[in-house]
């Protein structure tokens, strides 16, 4: 039945990488470039690992912590921007800025000059997505959790990961819903998961149990 | 013909809906390719496997390719090389033949199609009928740009920059340039025969016909005889092993017979070889696709030890069969690899022979790295993702700013 004619419409996005045209050899060039390039390239590369290795739990970390530790060999700058907790972020700029910070931390330390070899620099990348409608329009928790199990994981990314920090609306689309239809604890809920620790499917599993205890 | 709903069995019926809904943003439209050559080489066997597929989603793809004599294909073959860095001069004259041969074939051909992609440098000139007959234009460079000589480089920037969009296959490849670039990865087809599932009973009668024994370790690296896939590197490699594990080495591959360094290049690997009877140097004829799908499903670990590689998909090819790989870090292989989480990328002989010993000793760890692999390949270089992005590059060029509602 409809509940106050709430309805969500499960939407799918599609990524396109962009080529920016700019690499860095040093962490200090990775810095200026991390400080100049676009939202999207600070959102591609902290969440590209995230979307092409969905399946693994414990994700490998973002692009500039397995660039500086795997090229250069920079371990402790890789486990300092690998444990930046970017759930607590909902402005990109605020992420890139806690990124910054780490790395010029760790080059106020003292001199570095080691250089990544020809062909190991580190290119910047953006996202561009493009958000598509799916035939699927929930208007209850039973209807939401049959179509949930329909879509790809790209539309529960997006709802997820894309709503809250690329569009940059501070909380994901579920959550949103959940408390137009009045569960408000269920809504709660979702916000209070962690999806950047799950997989996709894991993450799935989890919205599907969680709604099933309302539904 | 592949049945394009085949595929579900292998990506999930969800993400083929999804790509049949991206794909009716294209109702009524027509894609026209445009290459150099119908047979042969990557480009044709990516448009051979691609285009009946577009079909089967509801898009006119059509495939046309440019006409050219002796002295064309010469010109552009010493292009190639210095994309490559080689340093070839390439005359005025040279350069000026090679318009003018791209100038007749755009006379001759029929620009119908509403998005005109075009591959490589040969036909890049066709960008001059543009001014007169419209429609959204974007290049493809599917060779490795990364170190150019510059005198190619600089003309054919001339014509790239006239596109509405650049394509390359890795960020190494791409330059500086006034337009818009994407990264689109080269792909694998899960469904032909060099991919598909093999019965157990096929990979047993391959190794039993080149006498490999499947009871012990398989180490195996499938590649042309070559000197940038490094043959000889492999062998030094696993003769630093051997010491410690009772393994087998498999080099397999073709090659042009009548190419005198692939003849030199195949000594110098039976000299290394030495006469060790556990290792198999097999020199595999053209439509080997079985025998070579069923030596990589039926080896311990595969290698690409290459010191210079474009995209290199063999090494997809290998991840796509849940094997551990180790490969070199060059080219496009270190976006199919991240290392120890879904393959192992090494630098030098020793350091190939260490991760070959490390992952015999613990297989464990190494069927997770094929596991990743597999998934890894799945998620990023199937046909089907290559096919999505080649639509959303022509949807970018008419949709501008980081997010589309469509």
């Amino acid at each position: 039945m409809t509940q106050n004619g709430v309805e969500f419409h499960f939407k799918t996005k599609f990524d396109q990488t962009i080529l920016l045209g700019k690499k860095a050899k040093s962490v200090a060039e990775l810095l200026k470039n991390i400080k100049s390039v676009p939202d999207s390239s600070i959102y591609f590369h902290t969440h590209k690992f995230l979307q092409q290795h969905h399946y693994l739990s414990p994700e490998p970390p973002n692009d500039f912590a397995y660039w500086v530790s795997t090229v250069l060999s920079e371990d402790a700058l890789g486990e300092g921007l690998s444990s930046i907790d970017v759930i607590q972020f909902r402005r990109i700029d605020d992420l890139r800025q806690s990124i910054a910070e780490v790395i010029e931390k760790f080059l106020s330390s003292g001199p570095r000059n080691v250089e990544a070899a020809q062909g190991e620099e580190f290119y910047f990348m953006a996202l561009k997505i493009f958000v598509l409608p799916t035939p699927y329009t929930a208007h209850t928790l039973t209807d939401f959790k049959n179509f949930l199990k329909l879509v790809s994981i790209q539309s529960l990314y997006y709802h997820i990961f894309d709503a809250r920090l690329r569009l940059e609306q501070g909380e994901n689309d579920f959550s949103i819903f959940f408390r137009k239809l009045g569960h408000d604890r269920l809504a709660e809920e979702i916000l209070r998961l962690d999806p950047y620790t799950h997989t996709l499917e894991g993450l799935r599993q989890k919205v599907l149990k969680l709604v099933d205890q309302y539904d | 013909m592949i049945d394009i709903k085949e595929y579900a069995s292998v990506i999930g019926q969800n993400e083929l809906d999804e790509l049949f809904l991206l794909a009716k943003k294209f109702e009524g439209k027509t894609l026209q390719n445009i290459n150099s050559t119908a047979v042969g080489g990557g480009v044709a066997e990516i448009l051979t496997h691609m285009i009946p597929l577009l079909k089967q989603l509801g898009i006119n793809a059509r495939w046309d390719v440019i006409k050219g004599n002796e002295r064309f294909f010469v010109i552009t073959k010493n292009m190639h090389n210095a994309l490559h860095g080689v340093k070839v001069d390439i005359s005025q004259d040279d350069f000026e033949y090679f318009l003018e041969v791209n100038r007749m074939n755009a006379a001759e051909m029929d620009f119908s199609g509403d998005f005109i992609f075009v591959h490589d440098p040969q036909p890049i000139g066709l960008i001059e009928k543009r001014k007169e007959v419209g429609k959204h234009w974007a290049w493809r460079g599917h060779v490795d740009f990364s170190k150019p000589y510059l005198q190619t480089w600089d003309f054919l920037a001339q014509y790239i920059n006239k596109y509405d969009a650049a394509v390359f296959s890795a960020p190494s490849f791409s330059r500086e340039l006034e337009i818009p670039q994407v990264l689109i990865a080269p792909s694998i087809d899960p469904l032909a025969n060099k991919n598909k599932e093999l019965p157990e009973e096929t990979i047993n009668e391959v190794f039993s016909r080149f006498q490999i024994d499947r009871s012990r370790p398989v180490i195996t690296q499938i590649s042309r005889f070559d000197y940038l896939k490094d043959p000889v590197g492999v062998i030094k490699a696993y003769k630093k092993v051997k010491k410690y594990v009772d393994a087998q080495l498999v080099l397999a591959g073709g090659g042009a017979t009548d190419d005198p360094e692939g003849a030199k290049v195949m000594e110098e690997v039976r000299i290394e070889a030495d006469k060790d009877k556990d290792i198999f140097v097999l020199f595999l004829p053209p439509a080997s696709d079985i025998e070579i799908n069923a030596l990589q499903r039926g080896s311990t670990i595969l290698l690409q030890k290459s010191l210079k590689e474009g995209f290199g998909l063999t090494v997809s090819e290998a991840l796509w069969k849940s094997k551990p790989v180790i490969a070199s870090a060059v080219g496009g292989i270190p976006l199919q690899i991240a290392h120890k989480y879904s393959g192992i990328l090494t630098h030098t002989i020793d350091g190939t022979a260490y991760w070959m010993k490390q992952l015999i000793n613990e297989p464990g760890y190494a069927k997770q790295l094929g596991v990743n692999g597999k998934e890894h390949i799945k998620n990023n270089f199937l046909i089907t993702r290559h096919i999505k992005d080649y639509l959303l590059l022509f949807l970018s060029l008419f949709n501008p700013g980081d997010v589309v509602h469509l």
